[in-house]
């Protein structure tokens, strides 16, 4: 008996690891291989221990662009991406809880229209309006701009639909009270309906940040500068080299470089993302 | 301290649905009113018409002699206790109590005063820095109180604030709520539908059914004297027995069509002799139920003439049975035959399909 629970406990840790291993593998050889010098790697000759041009590559990496090409250094892209995801995320979240407490607290002539027609809105990401938003961003001069790399990301149906659902979950009776109390409709939200969403709203955060984050076609079509790039088109960019040796250190520092943000989003708001999976009070 | 008076008020949704069929009554400057009536009679849309949670299709509300139709629930001065407390929780028992005062602007020092005084009645001075999540039921029933007392309102509205509390809390809570009404003198409005918090918190009685008032009144008053057939059954626990006036012979004029009810208090066992006027009914006991100081004995009517009965409601006897409440635990076996008599005085008698009460 104890034999076989023994085994049973192994199986599946057996498994879980392999898993482990099959995932976190090719991210520790862009590790490895951004710590080597260049030529290491295009000898064909891939290392699977740490190299001594760590500290050299991630400088350059970061700071300075490179001689050989026309990179721009990866700090100013990752500050690019960084106040793109961070628009993206502040505003979708803004927007839908907003468009949710609209639809959810008042009544108002057309108010499921209104909802369905944000929900319809799900069958249509920027991929399939691509033309129309990017020739209204243009009208706008907004091409080459922040507002125009976050403005037309920021309208979301799944967040909407998740406020809603929260809201729905409100007590009428605490709408009610809040009335009684003085309370009117923007005193509620602020007061009462926000700090009840809080960890709703970091849970939509780390979601909506990775998605702003990993954005590849919009900027790619509306940023023509290169110091507007973001930092998931200029790995594309330093590995599409003509002419030339691909950079491998170096596209592999800004691989690493690129995953470190979103780790960092889940990580810090790990905490608060499981308290809004396990806290039941309303 | 206000009168709250309505005035032919009236509650039409726009499907067309009359929740509130005409009410008039009036609560007097620190009086205890009580509505009771089973789900669906409107009696919580009536309270929360009071507070301004619901529009008002026609008539008048008036509280301190201002009509307050078109004033909105934070403007009229009055502070409501729901049956699901509806604590804020985020915010600290302190701030649940606090959050109406700082929302009208008061100053500081006098909020702390009045929220550490309503704390100090309610026994919750302990727990001030808690959140509603850390309380009992109880407790967050006395949050709820604070919350409303603290505002030191003209009328206190209770939408059957003690129906999610067990019944030992129940009690004890009820008994609470009475002292502290008596002690701060405030006029109160109270929705139930459990009659004996009905009987023993109200100084009125508004019993209502169907969107309407069946009777008004102190409470013993309408024990004594329903004024329908309604009232009869929902007031006094167990109920009133009714029967068709026809199946006993009583002459009663206009009450020959009527319903004669007799509460199972008032029937006494007597196996011989018919004193003038009692009404004797042969019984075969059909359940007992013990109930400790008293015994409650269910017994079947044989059937009389057509054996026509007048039908049954949820929560009534069923036709042709009589239950007969008897102090102390003896009890006649199951089967056996007993005679009960109904004094003339205690009998009840009402015409119009019992809509009407008629004195004997």
């Amino acid at each position: 008996m104890v034999e076989h629970r023994r085994f049973g406990n192994l199986l599946p840790h057996l498994v879980l690891l392999t898993g482990v291993a099959i995932v976190a593998f090719p991210v520790y050889l862009a590790i490895i291989a951004s710590t080597h010098d260049n030529t290491v790697i295009a000898n064909g000759q891939m290392p699977l221990y740490p190299g001594t041009h760590g500290l050299e590559t991630y400088w350059n990496t970061i700071v300075s662009g490179t001689g050989k090409t026309t990179r721009e250094p990866v700090g100013g892209m990752m500050l690019n991406s960084l106040i793109m995801a961070l628009g993206i995320a502040a505003g979708k979240i803004a927007i839908s809880i907003i468009s949710a407490y609209a639809i959810v607290f008042f009544s108002f002539p057309f108010r499921m229209t209104a909802f369905w027609t944000i929900f319809i809105t799900l069958m249509l990401p920027v991929e399939v309006r691509i033309f129309p938003t990017y020739k209204i961003t243009s009208d706008l001069h907004l091409l080459d701009s922040y507002s125009g790399l976050i403005l037309p990301l920021i309208a979301s149906a799944t967040a909407t639909l998740l406020f809603r659902q929260f809201f729905m979950t409100v007590p009428k009776e605490l709408v009610e009270a809040s009335k009684m109390d003085g309370a009117g409709p923007i005193r509620f939200f602020f007061d009462t309906l926000l700090p009840l969403s809080v960890t709703n709203i970091a849970a939509l955060f780390v979601i909506l940040f990775i998605y702003g984050w990993n954005q590849y076609l919009w900027p790619l079509l509306i940023t023509t500068r290169d110091n507007m790039q973001t930092i998931v088109i200029g790995i594309k960019k330093i590995i599409d080299v003509h002419d030339a040796l691909t950079e491998w250190s170096v596209a592999m520092a800004t691989a690493v470089l690129a995953m470190l943000p979103p780790v960092a989003v889940v990580v810090l708001m790990q905490r608060l993302f499981v308290k809004g999976l396990i806290e039941t009070e309303k | 301290m206000a009168n709250v008076t309505l005035r032919n008020v009236r509650k039409a949704y726009p499907n067309g649905f009359e929740a509130i069929k005409g009410i008039d009554f009036d609560v007097g400057d620190g009086q205890f009113c009580v509505l009771v009536g089973p789900s669906g009679c409107g009696k919580s849309t009536l309270l929360r018409m009071v507070a301004g949670l619901e529009t008002i299709t026609s008539g008048e509300i008036d509280i301190g002699g201002r009509v307050v139709n078109q004033i909105e629930p934070a403007d009229r001065d009055i502070a409501m206790v729901f049956q699901n407390y509806a604590l804020y929780p985020h915010m600290s028992v302190y701030n649940n109590m606090a959050y109406g005062l700082r929302n009208r602007g008061m100053p500081k020092p006098e909020i702390d005063t009045r929220v550490q005084e309503s704390a100090r009645i309610l026994e919750l001075s302990a727990m001030l820095d808690r959140r509603p999540g850390q309380l009992s039921g109880g407790q967050r029933q006395r949050v709820a109180m604070g919350r409303a007392i603290v505002r030191q309102p003209k009328v206190f509205l209770f939408d059957e604030p003690l129906s999610n509390l067990d019944a030992k809390l129940r009690i004890a809570m009820r008994v609470e709520i009475r002292k502290l009404q008596r002690r701060l003198n405030t006029t109160s409005i109270y929705v139930t539908h459990d009659q004996l918090e009905a009987m023993t918190l109200a100084d009125i009685l508004v019993v209502m059914n169907g969107g309407q008032v069946e009777q008004i009144g102190n409470p013993l008053d309408v024990y004594k004297k329903p004024a329908t057939t309604f009232v009869a059954t929902f007031i006094g626990a167990p109920p009133m027995n009714l029967m068709p006036a026809r199946h006993a012979s009583l002459n009663i004029p206009g009450a020959a069509d009527g319903v004669i009810g007799i509460r199972p208090e008032d029937l006494e066992i007597a196996n011989q002799g018919t004193p003038e006027g009692a009404l004797p009914f042969e019984l075969t006991v059909a359940a007992v139920e013990h109930v400790g100081a008293e015994t409650y004995i269910y017994g079947m009517r044989p059937q009389q003439g057509d054996a026509d009965t007048i039908s049954a409601r949820p929560g009534e006897p069923p036709p042709g049975e009589i239950l007969v409440r008897v102090p102390g635990q003896d009890a006649p076996a199951i089967g056996e035959k007993i005679r009960v008599l109904a004094p003339r005085e205690r009998l009840h008698v009402f015409g119009e399909g019992g809509r009407k009460r008629i004195e004997l």
